[in-house]
């Protein structure tokens, strides 16, 4: 079960996570992020602190946006993940792939620089 | 069946046998009668007993009893008009004989034959036994109308009833006499048993309009024949005992005068009990049709008919028990689209009632979103151009939405009663139910292929992995593979490249079902094309890539990691392409350690900068090195508590069993998964490979 929240802080969307992300509420976190591109944020930050677990299904939404913001130019940038949550996006080879912050202050640091 | 048959034959021996027993009796009857008479008149003594005609009486009634009992009492085909046939038929045949017999008598004119006694007796004798007979029709035919609705208290009474009327045939035969106090009460008895036996006439609600008609017209023809045969009896009767004292009256027959009366009193009260039921039989009708409909929207479910039937089913019933002008059945549903049935009206006309409705802003049933049953007729009134003035809705409701409206119309004003929104709700109900039930099968029947679909989706998955492994002379593979009832994509195989090097590759696809098992099937083609190539594992990877991005869709990817084992350089050589790190045991030092090295999961990079995120790594190997490749489906095993198995577990249970055998460690590592999990069902796929060097 997952349970999203959206949260706007000096122009960026924040986009926090809180519980599970598996196949079925992978949807959620799919529709969620499509939103806030078609509404036209230039920076989307995603929290994860509270995001306990991710499967593969999960992890599929946000590589599936990675071409897309390079093209809109739109930095999507992924912070405060727990651990273990960090371990799958490392073993996945994703951390490479995607924009990922300690901090929120970090995150919002570089989705300026990103952004510019 | 044969004991059926045997009863047929049985019935039809004892009505021939009865009808033969009657005819003698009547000819002993007519005989002897005629004999007392001469005698009587000549003064000479008879030459037959004198209580002869009456006993035979007596015997002829009783065949004739039995004779109708079996004919009419037991043939069960019958139905209420055609039980009033019989006894009019028995009448017309009767009364036919009957006038056959006085237009030969006055054909003869005043011979002196016609003006003998005894001729006039003969005659006598055959008019009255028409009469009984015709009587004893009615007799049985009423009976059976009688206890069309048995009660026990009923057939009591009308045993006690046709038990009086035994003893009344005795004592009309043996002349005994009793005082007139106990005739008189056995006679009031009678009297009494048939006003009370009268009163049964439930068989009349039964009869519709044309059938009431039909039965008065048979009852007003019967009271003809008990009239004319009355007449006939009494007067033919009164000019013999006029001349001769011992002639057998009529009158004094007292069972046959309490048979006349009951047949004549149960006429009378059918006659009139009909009669005043006429205007409200239409009632009775509709409530039958009503009935009859209701049960055809409930069992339309199981007569394998579909939705679009039901609703016209609905529609249909609706209007004829209502007696609705026009109507229509407007459907809306998501999956379906709009549909609109209508009756008598058309779609134009229709739609200009809705939107005239809708553009007064009027909220009522025909609004989807509405659940009540609305009278809308007043809202009509200001529709200039309709035809119609009253106007009944309703909501058909299923699973607690409403999915479409019913609309009743009538050209008539205040054309609804209460009654008929009660019915046609009651109607719309059960539709809906029946929707709903089509719906609950429809999608059980969808359950029941997407499961066949996983089946084969298994099958499919379990033919692709392999049914053996490579091996050489320094080292030993051993696999495990679980799936959980979901379809997982778990992949692992091995190809001998060429003498002294191995392909393995253990892989995962992202996603369940049909669609994993399609991707792993891809990822095994590629496997078994691209490692005869002898590339270098970070160039496999990347072409593999190359190839992949074509085939998965937005979103899914493949983790693996792909090893070639050299057995002359003793060297491993890999790449890892975002999957599980390997889990290492190095003998010589007795330490484990996971590979966790560079590597991006394939599909996701879907560009030629891939190359960027994968490298090919180089370990050297000994012998009583292990090498275990497995899924996240055993790291991410949870316990009861929810705790994951995670790396160290894995790694504790791979350090109990370092000096055993490939197949050993792997069953030791399966067996501690299942103790940790605590249960052997899983919810994922659990895959391994273990390779123990020599």
């Amino acid at each position: 079960m997952v349970h999203i929240k959206r949260l706007q802080e000096d122009g960026a969307d924040i986009i926090s996570v809180i519980g599970e992300i598996d196949a079925s509420s992978s949807i959620e976190l799919d529709l969620t992020i499509a939103k806030s591109l078609g509404e036209g944020y230039r920076k989307i930050l995603v929290d994860c602190s509270a995001l306990e677990y991710i499967s593969s299904a999960g992890l599929g939404v946000f590589m599936s946006y990675i071409e897309e913001m390079k093209d809109k130019n739109v930095p999507l940038v992924l912070f405060g993940m727990k651990e273990k949550v960090a371990n799958t996006f490392s073993i996945l080879g994703l951390a490479d792939l995607l924009f990922i912050r300690d901090t929120k202050q970090e995150a919002k640091k570089l989705a300026d620089e990103l952004s510019v | 069946m044969a004991s059926f048959l045997t009863i047929v034959l049985k019935s039809k021996a004892i009505i021939r046998l009865t009808f033969l027993g009657s005819i003698i009796a009547w000819l002993i009857l007519v005989f002897s009668d005629i004999t007392v008479l001469y005698s009587d008149m000549k003064g000479l003594p008879p030459g037959v007993p004198i209580w002869l005609p009456r006993v035979m009486l007596d015997l002829f009634i009783i065949c004739l009893f039995y004779y109708y009992k079996y004919r009419v009492e037991r043939d069960e085909g019958l139905n209420f008009t055609d039980l009033l046939w019989k006894v009019f038929a028995t009448g017309l045949i009767a009364t036919v004989v009957s006038l056959i017999f006085r237009l030969g008598s006055s054909l003869l004119g005043t011979t002196k034959l016609v003006s003998n006694i005894l001729f006039t007796d003969f005659i006598y004798q055959i008019n009255l036994a028409l009469f009984i007979s015709f009587l004893l029709a009615a007799y049985t035919s009423w009976k059976r109308l009688i206890l069309y609705q048995k009660s026990k208290w009923l057939i009591r009474t009308w045993i006690v009833f046709e038990f009086c009327l035994f003893i009344v045939l005795i004592y009309d035969s043996l002349q005994i006499s009793i005082p007139e106090t106990a005739t008189t009460l056995i006679l009031v008895v009678i009297g009494l048993l048939v006003i009370v036996l009268s009163a049964n006439m439930r068989w009349v609600a039964y009869l519709n309009f044309k059938q009431k008609w039909t039965c008065l017209l048979l009852l007003l023809l019967s009271f003809f024949y008990l009239g004319y045969f009355i007449y006939t009896v009494s007067r033919l009767s009164e000019s013999i005992s006029a001349e001769s004292p011992a002639f057998l009256d009529f009158n004094s027959h007292i069972f046959n005068l309490c048979l006349l009366v009951f047949v004549l009193v149960y006429s009378t009260f059918s006659f009139l009990v009909i009669l005043f039921n006429l205007p409200t039989s239409s009632v009775f009708e509709q409530k039958l049709e009503e009935v009859v409909n209701f049960q055809r929207i409930s069992q339309s479910i199981q007569t394998e008919q579909n939705e679009e039937s039901v609703y016209n089913i609905l529609l249909e019933s609706s209007v004829s028990s209502v007696f609705a002008d026009a109507a229509w059945l407007e459907i809306q549903s998501a999956n379906d689209g709009h549909k609109l049935f209508t009756y008598k009206i058309t779609e134009k006309e229709s739609k200009d009632i809705r939107d005239h409705l809708k553009s007064h802003n009027i909220k009522g049933a025909l609004e989807q979103s509405s659940d009540r049953t609305r009278n809308l007729s007043k809202h009509l009134a200001s529709l200039k151009g309709s035809r119609f003035r009253s106007l009944l809705a309703f909501p058909i409701t299923v699973k607690g939405e409403t999915i479409g409206t019913l609309a009743l119309l009538k050209e008539l004003p205040e054309g609804f009663n209460k009654e008929m929104t009660r019915i046609v709700s009651t109607f719309a109900n059960q539709a809906g139910i029946s929707i709903e039930n089509f719906r609950l099968m429809e999608e059980a029947f969808q359950t029941e292929r997407y499961k066949e679909e996983l089946k084969i989706a298994k099958t499919v998955q379990k033919s692709l992995l392999p049914t053996s492994l490579e091996s050489a002379p320094d080292f030993e593979i051993y696999a495990f593979a679980e799936s959980a009832d979901e379809v997982g994509g778990d992949y692992y195989d091995t190809l001998r490249i060429n003498e002294n090097q191995v392909a393995l590759i253990i892989a995962d696809v992202s996603g369940k079902g049909t669609t994993a098992a399609f991707h792993m099937s891809q990822m095994k083609g590629i496997f078994h094309s691209l490692a005869q190539l002898e590339l270098n594992p970070k160039e496999f990877m990347e072409r593999a890539n190359r190839a992949l991005v074509f085939c998965l869709e937005r979103g899914s990817f493949i983790s693996a990691t792909y090893f070639v084992v050299d057995s002359q350089t003793k060297t491993i050589r890999y790449s890892r392409a975002g999957h599980c790190p390997v889990l290492y045991f190095k003998a010589s030092t007795g330490t484990t350690e996971f590979l966790k090295d560079k590597g991006t999961a394939l599909g996701m990079v879907r560009s030629r900068d891939y190359c960027k995120y994968v490298e090919t790594n180089e370990i050297p190997y000994a012998p009583g090195d292990i090498m275990v490749l497995y899924t996240d489906g055993i790291t991410e095993a949870k316990n009861q508590k929810g705790e994951e198995f995670d790396y160290p577990r894995l790694e504790a249970a791979l350090k109990e069993v370092t000096d055993k055998s490939s197949q050993e460690i792997e069953k030791h590592i399966i067996q501690r998964l299942y103790e940790f999990s605590g249960s052997s069902e899983i919810n994922d796929d659990y895959t391994s490979m273990t390779i123990k060097f020599k």
